[in-house]
């Protein structure tokens, strides 16, 4: 027994886990290409050159040589312009997501340890948000608060909160009854204290996972609100708006649409295993 | 009556609200667990409180250390009312009021080192809760010094039980209420945390309330025995005088569900 548990469990599965590292390096590639974009970039993303429009990727005849994934209708590079893209989509996701999951968070917590009405307020408040259309309530209030990036991410601050809030409230009402609350009362702890130095710690695996979720959730909704012309100016390369200017030309030149939706694709994908991932590999409850 | 009891309990009533019937509108109806109970707990001696499941006896516990607040009655710990107190006022008086629970694994915080766990209260306490002192009190109960780097899983059943108990002698308390401490625990875990108990016990001078459903072990462990039945106290005493004359037929079937420590005639008769 004192040996089994002296020795460092072995982690279940052997070698690597895919679910962590897949996405992990997706994730990792696109912050380095996001930081280093003005180096990495061939081309200014913003540079028209109607002698140039639509040229297919390389792989094809017809392309030009350094245009490696070919160039939108006015003759702008795709790679460059998707690059530039994952520097606006990383923002947002980071951003956004952070200010949802801190705004979401804390009111969970709240409404699950101290109960009573800071429990009833929040939950109603919760239940009435739910109500509202989310996609329709982002289009609303961007539409309110003008274009651009910072309406972008109050709107999705705005509206995605009550996923935290539910999710951690629940989390915070089990681990509320658990036995180490009390002995933190035994042991004189003060109440406000019991819940951030008890009980964050163990709402923390559940709330990052949550936030890994969010980071994919906030690029679609980027990607959603540039598609109808919400985000910042057409002319910012971002993956949605890319999506919107190709779907017109979608059967001639299909690669403007397919390689920034590829990369949205994969990005969303990635946040999501991220958080499951992140959880087995770093949470020592579960090694 | 010469000197102030240790503990006083006089009256105590506590009802917990029955959410289960709770009508749609107006209050719930409430459930009494604890229906007038007077008792005295000597100082420096070990107290079983044994019962039934829902007899009350762990409710009454937590009214001990104020982890619950009685509806009515005193609670007169060293000659001062702590029933009607309010957490502020009773911070300072919890140090000398320890707990043990039941189930270690979910008393001991998953996600803090065992160090920490025992260092914790004493920091809070202004006694220092240095990583030298949590290991002072970690090899006192019997556990080697570098478990505190261990995580309360890392541990067994018996092992996390001495954290627990690590983690309340380690403040210096007058009072420890220990609430089913073995009843998770195999056999001879069971042996060896309650001899730890007892010992410390004797050592530190301490009054203990021991609640358990087992009369074998409050035989070893007691000085006195307290028996309760659905919210009342039905047998009380020393444990010689209440296990050799039962006032109640709770208290006899309980002591008929000890398993004798002999094997009997009449076994091989039937």
């Amino acid at each position: 027994m004192a040996e089994a548990s002296t020795a460092p469990r072995a982690r279940h599965g052997s070698g690597l886990n895919l679910r962590l590292w897949l996405p992990l390096s997706w994730v990792t590639l696109l912050v380095v290409v996001a930081v280093f974009a003005r180096w990495i970039a061939p081309h200014d993303p913003l540079a028209q050159d109607l002698l140039l429009e639509r040229l297919p990727p390389f792989f094809m005849s017809g392309s030009e040589p350094g245009y490696w994934l070919g160039t939108d209708s006015l003759g702008r590079d795709v790679l460059s312009r998707m690059i530039y893209g994952a520097q606006i989509a990383l923002f947002v996701s980071v951003i956004a997501a952070s200010a949802t999951c801190v705004f979401g968070s804390v009111l969970g917590m709240l409404a699950g340890y101290y109960g009573g009405w800071a429990e009833r307020i929040i939950s109603r408040l919760v239940d009435i948000w739910m109500a509202f259309p989310p996609v329709l309530f982002a289009v609303l209030l961007v539409a309110v608060m003008g274009t651009g990036l910072t309406s972008v991410i109050a709107a999705i601050a705005l509206i995605d909160w009550t996923r935290f809030a539910r999710v951690v409230r629940a989390e915070t009402l089990v681990q509320t009854r658990m036995d180490y609350v009390d002995s933190a009362r035994i042991g004189g702890a003060r109440r406000a204290s019991t819940l951030w130095t008890e009980i964050l710690p163990n709402v923390l695996p559940t709330i990052i996972a949550l936030l890994m979720l969010e980071m994919g959730i906030a690029i679609i909704v980027e990607a959603i609100l540039s598609f109808v012309n919400l985000s910042i100016s057409t002319d910012d390369p971002t993956w949605g708006s890319m999506i919107a200017e190709g779907r017109n030309a979608i059967h001639f030149a299909w690669w403007v649409l397919l390689f920034p939706l590829i990369a949205l694709f994969f990005s969303v994908l990635s946040f999501s295993v991220l958080g499951e991932g992140l959880r087995q590999r770093f949470d020592p409850v579960l090694q | 009556m010469t000197a102030t009891p240790f503990f006083s309990v006089r009256n105590l009533h506590l009802s917990f609200a029955d959410r289960a019937h709770k009508p749609l509108f107006g209050p719930a109806p409430r459930i009494e667990v604890l229906k007038g109970l007077d008792l005295d707990i000597g100082e420096g001696r070990i107290t079983g409180i044994v019962g039934e499941s829902g007899s009350g006896k762990s409710t009454l516990g937590r009214v001990l250390v104020r982890l619950l607040d009685p509806d009515s009655g005193n609670v007169m710990f060293k000659g001062q009312d702590i029933a009607g107190l309010d957490e502020e006022a009773l911070r300072p008086l919890r140090r000398d009021l320890q707990m043990i629970f039941q189930d270690p694994m979910s008393s001991l915080n998953p996600r803090h080192k065992v160090w920490r766990i025992i260092a914790q209260p004493m920091k809070r306490y202004g006694l220092g809760g240095t990583r030298e002192q949590a290991t002072e009190a970690l090899v006192r109960v019997g556990l080697p010094a570098e478990f505190g780097d261990r995580f309360p899983h890392q541990l067994s059943g018996g092992q996390r039980q001495r954290v627990g108990i690590a983690r309340a002698i380690a403040v210096g308390p007058s009072f420890i209420l220990a609430d089913e401490i073995v009843s998770g625990l195999d056999v001879s875990s069971q042996a060896h945390v309650l001899m730890l108990l007892s010992k410390l016990a004797k050592e530190m001078g301490l009054t203990v309330a021991f609640i358990s459903h087992d009369l074998s072990v409050i035989r070893h462990l007691c000085d006195d025995v307290i028996v309760l039945d659905h919210g009342v106290i039905v047998d009380n005493g020393p444990v010689e005088q209440v296990f050799d004359d039962p006032q109640s037929d709770v208290t006899r079937k309980l002591l008929a569900a000890i398993p004798l420590p002999e094997m009997d005639d009449t076994w091989f008769e039937r």
